[in-house]
């Protein structure tokens, strides 16, 4: 599992200045910051705030790939906004992200074959965020045969089976975790997965130690990918462990600082 | 209805090793040698390149080996003594793509050899073929931390390949590698953990891993072939899933495990049901290079001249492109 570093996002108060000002330290720092410490993607979110997301979005992947390297997952509900980003991405990126819904999917799988990007496909529709895991399940089923139809490899789709704040919907827990060990058996070569991971805790006091947890089961359950702080050095740790433990990655004594390493 | 193979998508591949400097590269070798860069598994040709083909080494001793098998006595007897024309005999008779020369009369209890005396024997062999050059130590570290490095000066250009790093004594030999620009091999005990871990203490050095050559260990056929031959492919595995602490080519003494195990040496008179004994030791050698060769191995140091034949042969063999398009 990987990690798509969340820090360079409106939604931060240095992030939100630096759009306001023009300003790119704040934004090359994170990013930075972000790949030193194992991310493999970058997230580039405007924040709800922009009053101008396309111009934003652009502007933020310009100045994000002068202080680095690392693929860029764009991260907006405004696809004008993503394709703009799209247009001046150096490498190919990934889209953050698209329900199951029409004509969401036809624009966002168009732009992924357009541009040769990966997607993050959510586990939602019009009615919402699904109680249960075969619900989601389903959703995703759609999700697949829609990509597939635009000639997306499975390597490239990641369904997001959404996960909720554990003092609000604590049933959601385990349906998350069926459904991450299920979409698996969706198509042969499998979709891939992924998870807002800090949602787990978000509203609750023990933020780190409910997110690492949580991505040590979620990495049991098979999970690809996570949204989620790269900075974190106890998460980064845990999920470095649970990968040995799960036997992906060959255990040695450093391979927590092999896992960092590797991301690059 | 055609038929269409199945091919595994690899996330990585093996890297690649330079052995060997010409003139133009600052050193004397007439050609060099790379190996690895494998984009699949051993010899699946259809799924992924193959760049570098596996090379065979014959094996030269600093000092006549008082316990090999009188079956090569008709090979080297004549050169025993003399380990440049030993090694010219073993590229220009016997055809062996590059040579091992083991520095066994540096241990203390055999010649004790000095620093000077193990650079010389290295200086005549350079000069005496135009291969790359694999030097390895006595196999006693505090003797090899002496000898290596002065080897490593002796030799600075020439890009050899020196042997070997252990977990536990690795700094010596990765420092004079730094410093005189060669190559390492870095041997761990038929543990895969270990492996990775040492690759990693050595890079942490700053020798780039396109420096370092694993040696897994291995054992003959009856004697643990299979524990080496699953390290190896574990190893390979993780090289090609993206592991880039095992994507390094990998190195074994085949000869030298064969040639000490009751089957290969054993005379026809003492086992009548065995047959021939230079034909058996023959073929136990060939036969546990060929199972490593299918387990990923890149430079397969072999002992009998004949037996290295046959493995040039099933190596060529095993290049052929396979296809099963058109």
């Amino acid at each position: 599992m990987f990690i798509i570093g969340e820090r360079i996002n409106g939604m931060f108060k240095d992030i939100a200045q630096a759009i306001r000002e023009q300003d790119p330290r704040a934004v090359q720092e994170w990013a930075r910051r972000q790949e030193a410490a194992g991310a493999r993607y970058l997230d580039i979110n405007t924040g709800p705030a922009a009053k101008d997301p396309v111009k934003v979005m652009r502007w933020l992947v310009e100045v994000t790939q002068e202080a680095s390297d690392l693929p860029l997952a764009l991260d907006s509900t405004n696809y004008d906004a993503i394709e703009a980003g799209l247009e001046v991405c150096k490498r190919p990126a990934m889209i953050n992200s698209v329900p199951a819904e029409w004509p969401k999917m036809e624009r966002v799988f168009g732009m992924a074959q357009k541009y040769n990007s990966a997607v993050i496909g959510l586990a939602m529709n019009e009615q919402g965020i699904p109680k249960d895991a075969d619900t989601r399940v389903a959703l995703a089923m759609e999700l697949v045969a829609c990509a597939d139809s635009y000639g997306i490899p499975m390597e490239d789709l990641y369904i997001d089976p959404l996960v909720l704040p554990c003092n609000v919907g604590q049933d959601h827990g385990p349906e998350v975790m069926v459904t991450l060990r299920q979409i698996k058996l969706l198509a042969d070569p499998p979709p891939r997965t992924v998870v807002g991971l800090s949602n787990i805790s978000q509203g609750t006091k023990n933020r780190e130690l409910i997110n690492r947890i949580f991505a040590a089961m979620a990495v049991a359950n098979g999970l690809d990918a996570a949204i989620a702080d790269a900075c974190d050095d106890h998460l980064v740790e845990a999920i470095a462990t649970a990968r040995i433990i799960m036997n992906l990655d060959i255990y040695c004594d450093s391979y927590v600082d092999v896992y960092r390493k590797q991301q690059k | 209805m055609a038929f269409t193979p199945v091919k595994d998508k690899y996330r990585s591949k093996v890297g690649e090793v330079t052995l060997g400097a010409t003139r133009e590269q600052g050193g004397t070798r007439a050609y060099t040698i790379t190996v690895g860069g494998e984009a699949t598994l051993p010899f699946l040709h259809f799924e992924g390149e193959i760049p570098n083909r596996p090379v065979v080494a014959l094996e030269v001793w600093d000092v006549a080996p008082a316990d090999w098998n009188p079956c090569f006595e008709p090979f080297y007897g004549d050169v025993y003594n003399n380990p440049a024309a030993w090694a010219k005999k073993c590229v220009e008779e016997f055809g062996a793509d590059l040579v091992v020369l083991r520095l066994r009369g540096a241990d203390p209890d055999v010649k004790d050899a000095s620093p000077e005396d193990c650079a010389k024997v290295v200086k005549d062999v350079l000069a005496a073929v135009g291969c790359p050059l694999v030097v390895l130590g006595c196999g006693k570290a505090e003797k090899d931390n002496q000898i290596m490095p002065a080897v490593a000066e002796a030799a600075a250009g020439e890009n050899l390949l020196l042997g070997v790093a252990e977990q536990e004594n690795y700094k010596s030999l990765t420092a004079a590698c730094m410093v005189h620009k060669h190559n390492i091999i870095a041997q761990s005990p038929i543990d895969i953990n270990i492996c990775k871990q040492l690759n990693i203490l050595i890079t942490e050095m700053n020798l780039p891993p396109n420096r370092i050559v694993i040696d897994p260990t291995i054992a003959a056929l009856g004697y643990g072939l299979e524990y080496g031959y699953s390290i190896m492919e574990r190893a390979r595995n993780g090289a090609l899933g993206g592991d880039s602490m095992l994507a390094m080519p990998m190195i074994g003494n085949v000869g030298y495990e064969v040639w000490r195990v009751k089957e290969a040496n054993a005379s026809a008179a003492e086992y009548p049901g065995w047959g021939e004994q230079e034909a058996r030791g023959i073929l136990w050698e060939a036969t546990t290079a060929m199972a490593l060769l299918q387990a990923g191995m890149d430079i397969v140091v072999m002992r009998h001249p004949k037996a290295a034949g046959l493995i040039k042969q099933n190596i060529d063999e095993l290049m052929v492109k396979t296809s099963y398009e058109g």
